[in-house]
């Protein structure tokens, strides 16, 4: 493997990605809103406005339907700490796994989709790269980009949760263990998922807007865990967000051995 | 010429796309050091040809040895030493030339040490390097292009693979192109494969040229020597006296298989093959006609072409 040729591919696809406002900006702007404005906005709200006795109730029924021993374990808290940790710790995790699967598919659709649809492609596959470090480049252009805006969102998320919660919880609460299984263990996996999503996708449609508009129905699974969260059916506990990674992990590697062997100079030629 | 010599060696080289034959059973040999010409229409198989040689697509049958690779084999090898311009320049638009020929630098191996002088020459010699830290999306088409062969070029390859190199070019920049083929191939002993459907350039640049239609190889050799086989069309300019034009055009007139136009003091005579301007000449000189100069205007590679591809000029 040519490492020199295997970065030179990453560090251009990052100078190109910076370079072009419809990929940055979502970039910048989903992770903004998600992990630093409606956490703020929510805790702003806690602690300014008092609840009234309806969502109080429907926090009660939700409480209801948690395990028993996170009901334990959130027992002792007041009605306002348990609505602030209930929303900052469990209901906004499965968000969080929004920005590595948002930033990795915006990054991979300009790489993969976007290279063909301004004509880039041909120059390199003429030259003596191989298949395998082309992918890898374009691969780890996408992923680890993601990884690093995934960890930068976690600590600003961190700073926000804790400013907001202070006031109610008198401590600092965040991050738990499962949110740390989270972020170093379910969101690479997830960002890998977005990945190889859009690389498939990317396969057959011939401009970035196609690729990441297909791109974005790799969100229903999450969409899936916010709703089943809500709805009491599940909860990420350690475990639970630990097993959550290992499936993705091991799709990831199906969809990575998909890659290998679908990523051939002559198919990517014959799509030009 | 010595094997040694043989930069490209094909046998009965063949690519399908299914039922489309893109190359179809090509053999030829390309010499080090010459400039080769691939003439044809488009669809005609130019850019697959280079494909298959540079070892970026595999052929069916047929086999190929490239400066003594296989492609479909050791194509990783090979393209280390080839450099190629692509139809489409093929150049990032949101990376600056410098930056476009810094990242071809890496993926070419080109030694890190060595990398940014080698640049600064390249921008210099294509006359780049003032505007070498702006976007290449700002570039006009001609700089793109001279750009995109700065790229090829960066790494300095023995065999170099040019799909129409000035296609959408003005005059200066077409001519600044050709010079540079010229100067590479002359100077510098890079063998060049040119594919072009621009016959005056294939003529200006090439030392042999090779003819195709739907893939299939129709003729190769010299231009000259193509000419002197496939020529139909021959042309002979004779200087008269100015006020004897209209008397000699009446005597010619009255011949079979000729064409006469006159321009001032000189007759153009179409049509009149190699044997019989003997006696055309003895018609003219029989009649008192004073005769200055006789210019027999040897076929060009585009008469070549039409005949080999058995259309007149006029059927464009």
């Amino acid at each position: 493997m040519n490492w020199r040729a295997v970065g030179a591919i990453i560090r251009k696809d990052i100078k190109v990605v910076l370079r072009s406002k419809a990929v940055l900006l979502p970039i910048i702007l989903v992770p903004l809103f998600i992990q630093v404005i409606l956490p703020a906005a929510l805790g702003l709200g806690v602690n300014l406005i008092p609840q009234s006795s309806s969502e109080m109730e429907d926090l009660a029924q939700m409480m209801s339907a948690m395990p028993p021993g996170l009901q334990e374990q959130l027992g002792s808290l007041d009605e306002k700490q348990l609505f602030l940790t209930l929303m900052l710790v469990y209901v906004f995790a499965p968000f969080f796994l929004i920005v590595p699967l948002m930033v990795s598919s915006v990054i991979a659709a300009d790489s993969f989709a976007g290279e063909k649809e301004r004509k880039t492609l041909e120059a390199l596959l003429h030259s003596a790269i191989t298949n395998q470090e082309l992918l890898a480049g374009k691969l780890l252009a996408a992923w680890l980009p993601a990884i690093a805006v995934s960890l930068a969102s976690f600590l600003l998320y961190g700073v926000i949760a804790n400013a907001v919660g202070w006031p109610i919880l008198g401590q600092i609460f965040f991050p738990t263990t499962m949110w740390f299984v989270l972020v170093l263990w379910v969101a690479p996996a997830v960002s890998g998922l977005g990945l190889g999503v859009t690389v498939l996708i990317s396969s057959r449609v011939k401009t970035f807007q196609e690729a990441y508009q297909l791109g974005g129905i790799i969100v229903v699974p999450i969409v899936a865990l916010v709703i089943g969260q809500a709805a009491g059916v599940l909860y990420l506990s350690s475990g639970f967000t630990f097993a959550l990674g290992l499936i993705a992990w091991l799709i990831d590697a199906a969809l990575l051995w998909l890659g290998i062997r679908t990523f051939q100079r002559e198919r990517l030629l014959a799509q030009l | 010429m010595a094997t040694t010599d043989i930069v490209i060696a094909t046998r009965h080289f063949t690519r399908r796309f299914g039922d489309l034959v893109a190359v179809n059973n090509l053999t030829l040999e390309v010499f080090r050091g010459e400039i080769f010409g691939l003439l044809g229409h488009n669809g005609a198989g130019k850019t697959t040809t280079i494909r298959l040689l540079n070892g970026v697509l595999a052929a069916n049958s047929g086999s190929a040895r490239v400066l003594g690779f296989d492609p479909s084999k050791d194509g990783t090898a090979l393209r280390r030493r080839t450099g190629v311009l692509t139809e489409n320049p093929s150049l990032d638009d949101r990376l600056t030339a410098r930056e476009n020929l810094l990242f071809y630098a890496d993926i070419n191996n080109v030694p890190r040490g060595k990398a940014p002088r080698r640049i600064e020459e390249l921008l210099v010699d294509f006359e780049l390097l003032e505007r070498a830290d702006e976007q290449a999306g700002g570039y006009s088409k001609g700089m793109k292009q001279r750009l995109a062969l700065a790229r090829a070029l960066l790494h300095e390859p023995e065999l170099l693979f040019l799909d129409e190199p000035t296609t959408g070019l003005d005059p200066v920049a077409s001519l600044y192109v050709r010079q540079l083929i010229t100067h590479l191939s002359k100077h510098k002993g890079r063998t060049v494969l040119l594919c072009t459907h621009n016959l005056v350039e294939a003529q200006r640049l090439c030392d042999r040229v090779a003819v195709l239609e739907h893939g299939q190889l129709l003729a190769v050799g010299t231009p000259a020597d193509l000419g002197h086989r496939f020529g139909k069309v021959h042309k002979l300019a004779v200087e008269l006296e100015h006020e004897q034009v209209p008397q000699a055009l009446e005597i010619l007139k009255q011949e079979q298989g000729i064409t006469v136009e006159a321009e001032d003091k000189v007759l153009h005579i179409i049509g009149a093959v190699r044997e019989r301007i003997p006696a055309l000449i003895q018609l003219l000189t029989n009649a008192h006609i004073r005769i200055y100069r006789v210019t027999p205007q040897e076929p060009s590679l585009e008469d070549v072409y039409f005949a080999l591809h058995g259309e007149g000029e006029n059927s464009l």
